[in-house]
């Protein structure tokens, strides 16, 4: 008789919800990268929120022996691990998860890391341009402040160190807006790094020219603020495109599994998930996922295919039936052979829909990127007619250049460009503070239009797991059973399990696929399983999912399950009513159970036995019909019509595949739902806010630049200005 | 003030200092994790070990 422990508790804090130990994730040590000594991996850790999460990860790994560096990146969950010394891999894994956090293998991909580059090159430009900025301003000031009392050659040398400051880092920190300027005008396009390039280097020419002519003013300050202001708006929308990339390539974590494939000699070896072909033989241990669709050749068991169809219960395989990427064997180990490379599996398929949905762009973006383009000819035909103008009402040289320099940067199109954007990352960050991962921003703009709510059953209003619902149970019945039912994966099993609590296990405990367990209590004969196992005559009716326990001779207890709604779910389906949504149930699950729980939220309209065909074709239906629907589930069977819904939302917790099919995660209850609506309508009032704001500035900024009444520098500090508003608007409470 | 000629060059290079000191942070990875680097300051265990 061996202790089994409780399932550990994952966030200490409860930002996210632990993950069950259900699954093996594969052998780690495909991965781990040897170096002389050192051996090194990267791990991908699911569900590390808070400070708690980070320390409690790191000691225990570093607790492990011949552990040099173990550290986790709070922000996108990786962790790198090097160690010395013969420690296997698994173990590491098998620590992290036995504390109630998932674990798998680390993906870099290019994209993700081209994007970092990108994000890192436009920091450090940033930086150099704030160096600049904040150098030249002091030596500008000194020359305001000893505006009449300082002397020419003193006024020259200050502007001559400014320009020498200015050069170098014009050349560095602007050179992403010359190069796209150039590539667009070698096509005789323009877009909006024309205006600006040509604006920096129209002030620093004049600049140039001032100080070597002992003139009064220069433009050095205008040149290097400009720059570090672009900047700074590039670098955050480099950083917000970047944030929304990451939930999709957790996707690949799940892809990145190594996999046992049993050689000619039956000889089993581990390779990676991606060298998996067509006709190889392939090992599923008790516990493990499949990786690509499997035709069974050997063993029987049962395979939860909760992720595939949503059915919380599991089926048995029999030799000859698939089994789906996705699936998790329960009981015995299976041999299968593979129906088709790791890229052809339902998995794949599913992942790649998900992909080609992420591109996708904001409908205030277009808007924005159309105005810009527009916008920007008639930036410069503005700035040549002030120069010809001032030109032909007899003002010199200087004066018309500097007039259509200040309305080249006054009319730089920031705040256009920055106003939606600024908008989604703030909405992003308050809304991922109280626990709602929105994936992208421009789903604040669908899910502020939103008028119809599809929810899924299981796991999404109910806790998707079944729970003993028996009353009147003796205590020591139920520990009895229990101490069966702890030697199986299965999921009524291990909710007979939590409802016991922690104990023992029987001795001799069997489990038979599809019938039940069989072992010895107290000498006694004892079995848990379906009607037959336990020697009942015939199928009694029960109302749900049920086990029946006999003892030796005594008459068979029948344990009842079913599974809950969610606390907060009966509030929740009120409020979303009070918005004047519609609302629908679409679930896989029988009809009795789908129809009980809808008419204890008080939904009226439902649908059961649905396929994932069926729920994508309900969508289809309702968005022919007009409807703009809100969908909210989370299996793999919803999916696709999580693609197909105008907005999709998904319960932390759910299989990663769901969460990257959808726009928000969100963890700590159905509450979660409202809060994402009433932010993002908030987010498209602030939206059409920004815009008018940019649209005023520019009606009254153009006709004063245009008639002269600001130099170079204001325009800059106007022009950063407009940014600011409509920054500051979007921050807002 | 021919002093200033002396100053603002020693003015400069504090910056370029300053300026150097960035980047290498940035290039070094510390900006990758603010909010695992704020957690750990509060980390009452004080494992000093990068």
């Amino acid at each position: 008789m061996s202790d089994v422990p409780a399932t550990a508790d994952g966030c200490p804090s409860g930002l996210a919800p632990p993950e069950s130990g259900l699954q093996k994730q594969g052998d780690l040590s495909a991965f781990v990268v040897r170096k002389a000594a050192l051996n090194r991996l990267s791990l991908s850790v699911r569900g590390a929120k808070c400070g708690g999460c980070l320390s409690k990860i790191e000691k225990a790994v570093r607790a492990l022996p011949g552990i040099e560096t173990a550290r986790l990146n709070l922000s996108n969950g990786k962790m790198e691990v090097a160690w010395t010394g013969d420690l296997a891999a698994t173990r590491i894994g098998e620590t992290i998860s036995s504390l109630g956090y998932g674990v798998s293998v680390h993906s870099e991909d290019a994209a993700a890391t081209s994007a970092k580059q990108e994000e890192r090159s436009l920091l450090v430009a940033m930086g150099v341009a704030g160096f600049a900025a904040a150098n030249i301003m002091l030596l500008s000031v000194s020359v305001w402040g000893g505006h009449g009392e300082m002397g020419a050659s003193t006024r020259d040398t200050l502007h001559a160190i400014s320009g020498f400051i200015a050069l170098p880092v014009l050349v560095f920190s602007g050179r992403s807006f010359f190069k796209s300027a150039w590539s667009v005008l070698r096509h005789g396009r323009t877009n909006m790094d024309v205006p600006i390039s040509l604006a920096l280097s129209l002030a620093f020419a004049v600049s140039i020219f001032e100080t070597l002519n002992s003139g009064q003013h220069a433009y050095f300050d205008a040149v290097v603020m400009l720059l570090f202001f672009l900047l700074i708006g590039r670098f955050l929308d480099a950083r917000l495109r970047r944030q929304a990339h990451a939930a999709a390539h957790d996707l690949a974590a799940l892809r990145n599994t190594s996999v046992t494939r049993l050689d000619a000699a039956g000889a089993p070896e581990t390779i990676r998930a991606e060298t998996v072909r067509e006709g190889d033989t392939i090992f599923l241990a008790a516990g493990e996922r499949a990786v690509v669709d499997l035709v069974l050749l050997k063993g029987a068991s049962e395979v939860d295919e909760s992720l595939v169809t949503g059915e919380s219960l599991p089926r048995l395989a029999a030799i000859g039936s698939t089994i789906y990427a996705g699936s998790v064997n329960l009981g015995q180990p299976l041999q299968g052979k593979a129906l088709g490379a790791a890229a052809d599996s339902l998995l794949s398929d599913i992942a790649d829909l998900l992909e080609a949905g992420e591109q996708r762009r904001s409908t205030y973006r277009k808007i924005a990127d159309k105005a810009v383009s527009l916008y920007v000819p008639f930036v410069h035909s503005a700035a040549l007619l002030t120069f010809l103008g001032w030109l032909a009402f007899g003002a010199g040289l200087r004066e018309a250049v500097m007039a259509a320099v200040a309305t080249l940067i006054i009319t730089c199109p920031c705040a256009l460009a920055l106003a939606a954007p600024v908008v989604q990352v703030v909405a992003s960050g308050r809304l991922f503070k109280r626990g709602i991962y929105l994936k992208s921003g421009d789903a604040l703009e669908r899910l502020a239009t939103i008028d119809h709510v599809v929810f899924d059953k299981t796991g999404t209003l109910t806790l998707g797991q079944p729970v003993l619902v028996s009353p009147m149970i003796p205590a020591d019945t139920l520990n009895q059973a229990a101490s069966l039912a702890r030697a199986s994966r299965h999921p009524l099993s291990r909710a007979l399990v939590a409802a016991a609590g922690p104990g023992q296990l029987a001795a001799n405990v069997r489990e038979y696929p599809g019938l039940g367990l069989q072992g010895e209590i107290d000498g006694l004969p004892a079995r848990l399983g379906s009607p037959e196992w336990v020697g009942l005559p015939d199928t009694p009716e029960t109302n749900g999912p049920s086990l029946w326990f006999a003892l030796g001779d005594a008459a068979p207890c029948l344990f009842q399950f079913a599974d809950t709604p969610r606390a907060d779910a009966a509030e929740t389906v009120a409020a979303l009513k009070s918005l004047d949504l519609t609302l629908e149930v679409l679930s896989g699950d029988r009809d009795s159970a789908v129809r009980d729980l809808s008419k204890q939220l008080g939904i009226d309209h439902w649908t059961a036995k649905a396929s994932p065909t069926d729920k994508a074709e309900r969508l289809e239906t309702l968005r022919d019909q007009g409807r703009r629907t809100l969908m909210i589930g989370d299996g793999l069977n919803d999916a696709g019509a999580l693609s197909l819904a105008h907005a999709a939302m998904t319960p932390g917790g759910a299989m990663d595949i769901s969460q990257s099919a959808s726009d928000a995660v969100f963890s700590g209850g159905l509450s979660g739902i409202l809060d994402t609506l009433k932010a993002s309508k908030t987010a498209r009032a602030r939206m059409r806010q920004n815009f008018a704001l940019a649209a005023a500035y520019n009606l009254i900024a153009i006709p004063i630049a245009v008639t002269g009444h600001v130099t170079p520098l204001i325009a800059a500090i106007a022009m950063s200005a407009s940014s600011l508003i409509v920054t500051l608007n979007a921050l807002r409470r | 003030m021919d002093i200033i000629i002396y100053l603002i060059p020693i003015a400069l290079f504090l910056g370029l200092v300053g300026l150097g000191a960035f980047i290498w942070s940035i290039k070094s990875g510390q900006f990758d994790d603010m909010d695992g680097a704020a957690w750990r300051v509060l980390d009452d265990e004080g494992d000093d070990r990068p």
